[in-house]
Order: C-alpha cells, then structure tokens, then sequence
C-alpha cells in the first residue's frame, strides 16, 4: 500500500511538534556556558549573576530566537506559496537585501545612535527594508496589474543590486568596519533584552496573524490564480495584503538578527513532508518548528565553542541541510512535499 | 427552468490595447448544454475567463442571473459560476479529499472549519465523478484522465449551478473522454447544473449540446441548435476548411469525419 498521506495520519508528527517546542523552550535557558541552578531560576534577586544571565541574557534571547524562527519559517511558507515556487525564500523579494543595506551604511558612515532603547543598526536595516518593500511594489505597480512574476522578477533584480552596492559599501569601509558589515551579513542573535523581544514581537505576531487568517487563500493561491480567483479569491487583494503582511514580519525580524538564512526556505518544505501541504495544519506546524528549530541552532551556536559563538546561520544549514536531504529521499516526499 | 441565467450584451475585451473579443451578445439559460467551438486563438477560453471575472474589465453588459457582473464580490461570483481550467501538468501536492473541499472555499468564513453540508457537497460531488474510491490519493498519483474528474468534481462541490469548461476532453483517452462527457450529461440532466464547455471536438459538441456558440477572431459567427451548424457553409467560415460528414448510426445526428486526399 502506498502512502497515500491521507488526514488521519496528521496528528502523531503534530504532537511531537509540540512536545518538542516545549522540551526546546524548557531546556534552551538552561543550557548555557555557565551552569545555572533552580533556587536562582525561582527566586530572581537583582544581584545574583546566576538569575541575571538566566533571566535578562539568555530567556529573551530564547524569545528571540523563537520568533525569529518562527517569523521567517512562516514567511518563506507564505511566498513559496504565493509564488508557487519552491525556490522562494523570506528574501526573495530583497527585504533582507535592503535591511543588509541600511546596516552596512551605518556602519560605514561609523554612526552611533539609538531611538527609544532601540539600537540604530536595527533602525537602519528597518529603514532599509521598508525601501526595498516599497521599491518591489512600486515596480510592480508601474507595469499594469499586480502580476506575481513582475513582482518576483522585481525582488531579485533589487536583491542583486543592493548586494552590490552592499560589496561597494564593505569594499570602501576600514578593516573592522568590514567585518562588522560580514559579521551582520551572517545573522545572529546577540541582541540583549527584552527590548529586542518587545521590538520583534508585533512584527512576527502580526504578520502570522494575517498568515493564519489567510490559510484558505494560502491554499488556492498554491492551485494557481485562475484557480483561486474562480474559487471566489480575492486575488489581487490577497496578493498585496499577503505581500505587505510578510514583508514587514521579515523586515521586523531581519532588522534585529540579520539575515539569517536556511530557516525561511527548509523549514516550511521539512513541514510539508511531515504534516502536508494544507495550510490550516501547515502553518501552525512552521511557526512552531521555525522557532523551535532556530532556538535549538542558537543554543548549539553559543555553547559549541563558548565562551566564542558560531553565528547562528552557519549552524542552521549545517544541522538542517543533511536534515532535509534525508527526509527528501525518503519515501514520501516525491509526492508529498515539494510544490 | 427557462430563467435566463448568464446575459451577455455587446461586450468587448481587449488586452494591452489587442482587441480580444469584440461586441458578443449571448444569452443562456438555466440548465442548457452549450458548447463553445471556433479555431485556436478566437477568444474562447478569454470569454470563459471574462465570465468568471478572472480577466477583469472589458466593455459592454454582462448580467449573471439578473445582477450586473461588476456588482458581485468573488465570493458571490463564486457561488454562481464555477471554472474548470485547460489541463495543464501543474503538480499540486493535495489528496483529492483536501482538493475538492478547497471548492467550499465561497461557504466557509476564515477560523470555520468545513462543516457538515460542505462535506455533503463533497460526497455528492465525488459520487457524481464517480471518484469517491480514491479521495485519499495524491493528485500528482493520478493518470490526466482521473485528474480531470478531480478538477471538475471540486467544481461541482462548488455549489455553483453554472459549470464553465476549457477543454475538458483534450489530452483524455477515448474512454475517459466518454467518462467526462458522461458525467457532464449527468451533472447536467440529473443535478441541474448548467454547462458551458470549450471544445475543439466538433462531433461531441453536436451529440452532447443542444446549442452551439461560435467564435471567429474574437465575434460571435454562429450561434443556435447544433442541427442547423453542421454544413459547410458555417463550418467553412468558422474554420476556412471544408468538412464531409457522415449520418451518426444510432442517433441521425450529423457528424464530420476527415478527408482522405
């Protein structure tokens, strides 16, 4: 009997989705460079380091990662969707492009400020990636209609040119410069406090938000526009609120972790071989994987070679590449998981 | 059941500054069977698309059902029309299940699950297609044939009583042709279900429409009972090609068949 991936056999890879989202959130605090006993974990007294690494360093920065994770996941979920394309990632359309940007200039005209506790490489890379998000509509306005291919083949084309003006930028930049830019261009999660987490948050809940909202119109999109439309879609409308919605869950996310790659391309094709292509159950299982997943890589990216880190990136596609080639040549996936 | 359903007057479509179709005037009613034949490039699938609003603008009157096409939200639209589009080798990685319910898409609000008159309309419409044995398969699992009893099934879960066809039949083997044409008569003389098929098949048209609707580089050149269509004198203009035609043998019906030189 083939697998046919029928509904039924949904929930036992959901379950454990769950469970491991709650081992990963539980263990990810505690694990670190320096061993943390409970009595300081229960009783937070400002002073005791212990408490302090536990609750100011390390429990937003498992926040962090975890909506991190699980914005980008979903993202990528969403494009691959819309797009139809398998290929397409959270920063196809060039909203980490133009993030990457606005960090390197920053770094380059050697500014130092920040804006209501948030720090001014974040604002540049979010002033940055608004640009390329109105760039990419702009262009796709200026040719009639709201056309998905315009509006891929605009992404990519202003990807490739702020990747450029990116080298040019790091080409006239010092020494340390250089490798401050190199060292964003890699993605991590070293942003400290709650502030990080409170500057992320309505991005990524937002944007899932509207995803959630859209998980029927995810569906159609994927048969394709004529499809969808005759299906009752509102297809233009959907396309752009899809579009504005995902693009500034990415910028939100990018402008505090950098580009960090590999989550927002394999982690929604690793769901679909586990769960299906059904956007109602697809989409919670990435959110929860995405931040699961990338909170598990950050825990292996500070602990590996502490007291150093290993930018997080690095670890992402180390751990989830082999991952994903494994379960791509299992038996299910020609026909389960890719678009 | 002789309510007028779709009511097209002198409507024109164009496509950057091309003109597509120009001053088509038709009506239909509810419950015909109606094909849409005329060489490759006429406006035929154009005008399916215009009908269902997935080609948007254009010039003239288009009414369904009495109300003014530009006053229907896509919902609504969608609950009136529904649209089989040509085959073409797109995988998509859904049972045929999960497919078919995505046509309940215009009866369901975003947090409601399917409820128990959408999975009712499911059953029916597998029934109907006669496709309930493999619901749980794969789409990319299933031969050009079952695929399009698929495509058609999640239209008539749609629960729109108008069925607009691009080529239903081409690419089929004969005997799936005849099984989506059997179904079609079915869905139609059984359920109700008004059809509208675009079909470059001349003689199916004439054994399983009452009228023919022809379109010549984008106007209408014909349109009546299928009796009064086959000769050369409106084939010849449809398709600059003379035809011979034979008597069917178990209806009378007129039928083509090629040309020896």
């Amino acid at each position: 009997m083939m697998n046919t991936g029928s509904r039924h056999n949904r929930s036992i890879p959901m379950a454990l989705l769950f469970v491991l989202t709650i081992i990963v959130f539980l263990c990810a605090p505690i694990v670190g460079m320096n061993t943390i006993s409970f009595s300081a974990i229960l009783h937070p007294a400002s002073g005791n380091m212990e408490s302090d690494i536990f609750w100011k360093i390390r429990v937003p920065r498992v926040c962090i990662s975890f909506l991190a994770g699980a914005g980008l996941a979903v993202s990528g979920m969403a494009f691959q969707a819309m797009f139809r394309n398998p290929l397409a990632t959270p920063f196809t359309l060039g909203v980490a492009s133009g993030a990457s940007l606005g960090a390197s200039i920053y770094v380059r005209l050697g500014l130092v400020f920040s804006i209501l506790g948030i720090s001014g490489i974040s604002i540049a890379a979010f002033a940055g990636a608004i640009l390329s998000i109105l760039l990419v509509y702009g262009l796709t306005r200026a040719r009639r209609g709201f056309s998905i291919t315009t509006m891929l083949l605009a992404g990519v084309a202003i990807s490739f040119f702020f990747s450029s003006v990116i080298l040019f930028t790091q080409y006239m930049s010092d020494f340390s410069q250089s490798f401050r830019i190199l060292r964003w261009l890699m993605g991590g999660l070293e942003a400290v406090g709650f502030e990080s987490v409170l500057n992320m948050a309505p991005f990524v809940i937002s944007g899932s938000a509207i995803i959630i909202y859209m998980t029927y119109e995810l569906n159609l999109m994927m048969t394709g526009e004529e499809i969808a439309a005759s299906r009752g879609v509102g297809v233009r409308k959907t396309k752009k609120i899809l579009f504005f919605a995902t693009s500034l869950m990415v910028g939100g996310v990018v402008a505090i972790c950098g580009p960090i790659g590999f989550v927002g391309m394999m982690v929604p094709h690793i769901c679909r071989l586990l769960i299906g292509a059904d956007h109602r159950y697809l989409t919670p299982a990435t959110l929860l994987f995405g931040g699961a997943f990338l909170t598990l890589c950050d825990m292996l990216a500070r602990t590996l070679i502490a007291p150093a880190e290993i930018p997080v990136g690095i670890i992402t596609a180390l751990l989830g590449g082999p991952f994903f080639i494994w379960l791509l040549l299992g038996k299910t996936s020609s026909k389960r998981g890719i678009i | 059941m002789e309510n007028t359903i779709i009511e097209i007057v002198g409507f024109s479509f164009s496509i950057s500054n091309r003109s597509i179709l120009q001053d088509i005037s038709f009506s239909v009613k509810e419950g015909e069977y109606i094909s849409i034949v005329g060489p490759n490039g006429a406006g035929k699938t154009t005008l399916l698309k215009c009908l269902d609003r997935i080609y948007k603008g254009g010039s003239g009157d288009i009414r369904i059902a009495g109300k003014p096409l530009d006053k229907y939200s896509q919902k609504e639209l969608a609950q009136k029309l529904s649209y089989v589009p040509q085959a073409d080798g797109r995988i998509l990685p859904f049972t045929v299940y999960e497919f078919v319910m995505m046509g309940r898409y215009p009866h369901l609000s975003p947090f409601s699950l399917p409820g128990k008159r959408d999975e009712e309309a499911v059953h029916d419409a597998l029934e109907i297609t006669g496709i309930a044995e493999f619901s749980e398969r794969l789409l990319p699992t299933l031969s050009g044939g079952e695929r399009q009893k698929v495509f058609i099934a999640a239209a008539l879960a749609q629960g729109a009583k108008v069925l607009l066809l691009d080529e239903p039949t081409t690419f089929l083997d004969p005997k799936h042709q005849a099984d989506v044409h059997r179904l079609l008569e079915r869905a139609n003389r059984e359920h109700g279900f008004t059809v509208l098929s675009v079909t470059h098949d001349i003689n199916n048209a004439i054994l399983t429409s009452r009228r023919i609707l022809a379109l010549k580089d984008g106007a209408v050149v014909f349109c009546g009972l299928t009796d009064k269509f086959m000769n050369n004198e409106i084939l010849n203009k449809i398709y600059e090609k003379s035809f011979l035609f034979v008597k069917h043998p178990q209806t009378g019906k007129t039928l083509t068949v090629p040309e020896v030189p």
